[in-house]
């Protein structure tokens, strides 16, 4: 019995709704609320600011900081233990990657533009809901930018390619084919991938495939981005 | 560090009636409460006073009960004053300013006894109900004692117990049953700035404070926490007026609930 009706009753390329929001939080340079289904991310940029201790500074360069945390109540099971443990580091050095080709900090030498991202509440995607919220914090900020990135996971269920999976979907036990999850950041106007991940079993077909599939998600996903960053600034 | 020049100017416009962003002396920024905000959360809500917004989450969890307290669900309240919300704060565990936070909004809970524990007993010596609330901020513009304390309560009131069948805890299904809350403390932060007493205090206001207190009170009028801060010393005369003031204001944010 293959994986022909997904769980939650959605077509195979759509996408859980999507709410986004940018200048969520006063205090910060630029911010971004980034919903997918009930997956929610908030993202706040500070910077560029000094950045010490002075042996961290690039003299060429400001430098990119993100940091990925989980609210203690927004995890699917008991309470997550506030603080970073050794998922949110990797996820905050993946953010990091996905974001650094579309920024240029040339023009802040020593100094940093911090990203910080909170979920308050997660169904899978959480990593890829906190590239979407970065993306519009770091622009509502103003830091130059060439594009915005998008973020989604594409994977297979039991052979079936999927976009955008969720919780139920990712721990799908019942098919022969087990199931691969596929988190990928995408910039639209060179056309390449800044985030890959993946865990599970796929074919070299079957992920070229759902890469494609990812890639037109994500151009879904930043014209919802940039209406949220033109309805801040009355556009 | 705030200038002398800037006291000055906060204590001259009291003295004529006006808070810095034009509020009246007495007057709070507007308020709202909102339930639910994380689904992820057994209970949830996020309150806005003004500017400043915090989500507080309540997690339910089977515990075994301290030895000697065998009958007697838990309670822990923790504050992430998240470097997302200010540019003061940082990364890292949690400092003294979130500590205080969560072990004022903690006492309020426990010392009014708004939870009735004996009822959070599964099995005596072995089992109970565990109560995990987490303050999370999202903006800090001042007045997060009063937020927290707010979304707190708003949380305990909006939370459902996960099913438990005496083996496994199911997260994913809640029941109907609802938290033993029978009192709603509400703590009301009021700050000391020169002869002026003021509530609802923003951080430029926070930061010219000679004193503050924050005073829990529940709905019959009985205080049931108090802590103060700041460096100078109070009359027992100030003292009084300001839990006055906390009387009359922990009303009006009761009745936001």
């Amino acid at each position: 019995m293959a994986y022909t009706k997904r769980l939650d009753g959605r077509k195979q390329k759509e996408c859980r709704e999507i709410v986004a929001q940018a200048g969520v939080i006063k205090n910060a340079d630029g911010s971004g609320y980034f919903k997918i289904g009930n997956t929610v991310a908030y993202a706040a940029v500070y910077g560029p600011r000094a950045l010490f201790p002075k042996r961290v500074q690039d003299p060429s360069t400001g430098i990119l900081r993100c940091n990925y945390n989980m609210m203690p109540f927004s995890g699917m099971g008991s309470r997550v233990r506030p603080g970073q443990n050794r998922r949110a580091k990797e996820i905050s050095m993946v953010t990091e990657k996905a974001l650094l080709p579309v920024l240029d900090l040339k023009e802040y030498p020593n100094a940093v533009v911090d990203v910080f991202i909170e979920l308050t509440q997660t169904d899978a995607g959480s990593r890829c809901a906190g590239i979407c919220a970065a993306s519009i914090a770091l622009a509502d900020a103003g830091v130059p930018m060439k594009d915005l990135v998008a973020a989604i996971s594409v994977g297979s269920v039991d052979g079936t390619l999927v976009v955008d999976l969720d919780y139920q979907e990712e721990a799908y036990e019942e098919g022969e084919e087990g199931v691969a999850d596929i988190p990928i950041a995408y910039i639209p106007s060179t056309q390449k991938i800044s985030l890959l991940q993946m865990d599970g079993e796929i074919t070299k077909e079957k992920l070229i495939e759902a890469l494609e599939m990812g890639k037109e998600a994500c151009e879904e996903i930043i014209t919802v981005q940039k209406k949220a960053l033109k309805e801040k600034y009355n556009l | 560090m705030i200038t002398k020049a800037a006291k000055e100017h906060l204590i001259a416009s009291l003295d004529a009636g006006v808070r810095l962003d034009g509020r009246k002396i007495g007057e709070y920024r507007p308020i709202e409460v909102k339930y639910g905000v994380s689904k992820t959360a057994e209970g949830s809500a996020e309150v806005t006073i003004g500017d400043t917004k915090v989500i507080a989450g309540v997690k339910l969890s089977v515990e075994v009960p301290y030895p000697d307290t065998p009958d007697v669900g838990t309670i822990m309240v923790n504050a992430e004053l998240l470097p997302l919300s200010s540019p003061k704060f940082e990364m890292g565990p949690p400092g003294i300013m979130a500590i205080e936070l969560a072990r004022v909004v903690d006492r309020g809970v426990r010392e009014s006894k708004a939870i009735d524990v004996k009822k959070l007993c599964i099995t005596k010596g072995e089992k109970v109900w565990g109560i995990g609330i987490d303050i999370c901020t999202i903006n800090d513009a001042g007045n997060l004692f009063d937020a927290a304390g707010l979304a707190v309560i708003a949380a305990l009131k909006d939370a459902h117990f996960p099913t438990y069948d005496g083996v496994e805890l199911n997260y994913k299904e809640r029941t109907e049953e609802k938290l033993p809350l029978s009192k709603i403390p509400i703590p009301v932060t009021v700050i000391k700035v020169g002869k002026h007493l003021i509530t609802d205090p923003m951080n430029e206001e926070l930061d010219c404070a000679d004193s503050r207190l924050t005073v829990t009170t529940i709905a019959s009028g009985e205080i049931c926490s108090l802590q103060k801060g700041g460096d100078m010393a109070l009359t027992v005369e100030e003292i009084g007026n300001m839990v006055d003031l906390a009387l009359k204001y922990g009303e009006e944010l009761r009745n936001k609930l």
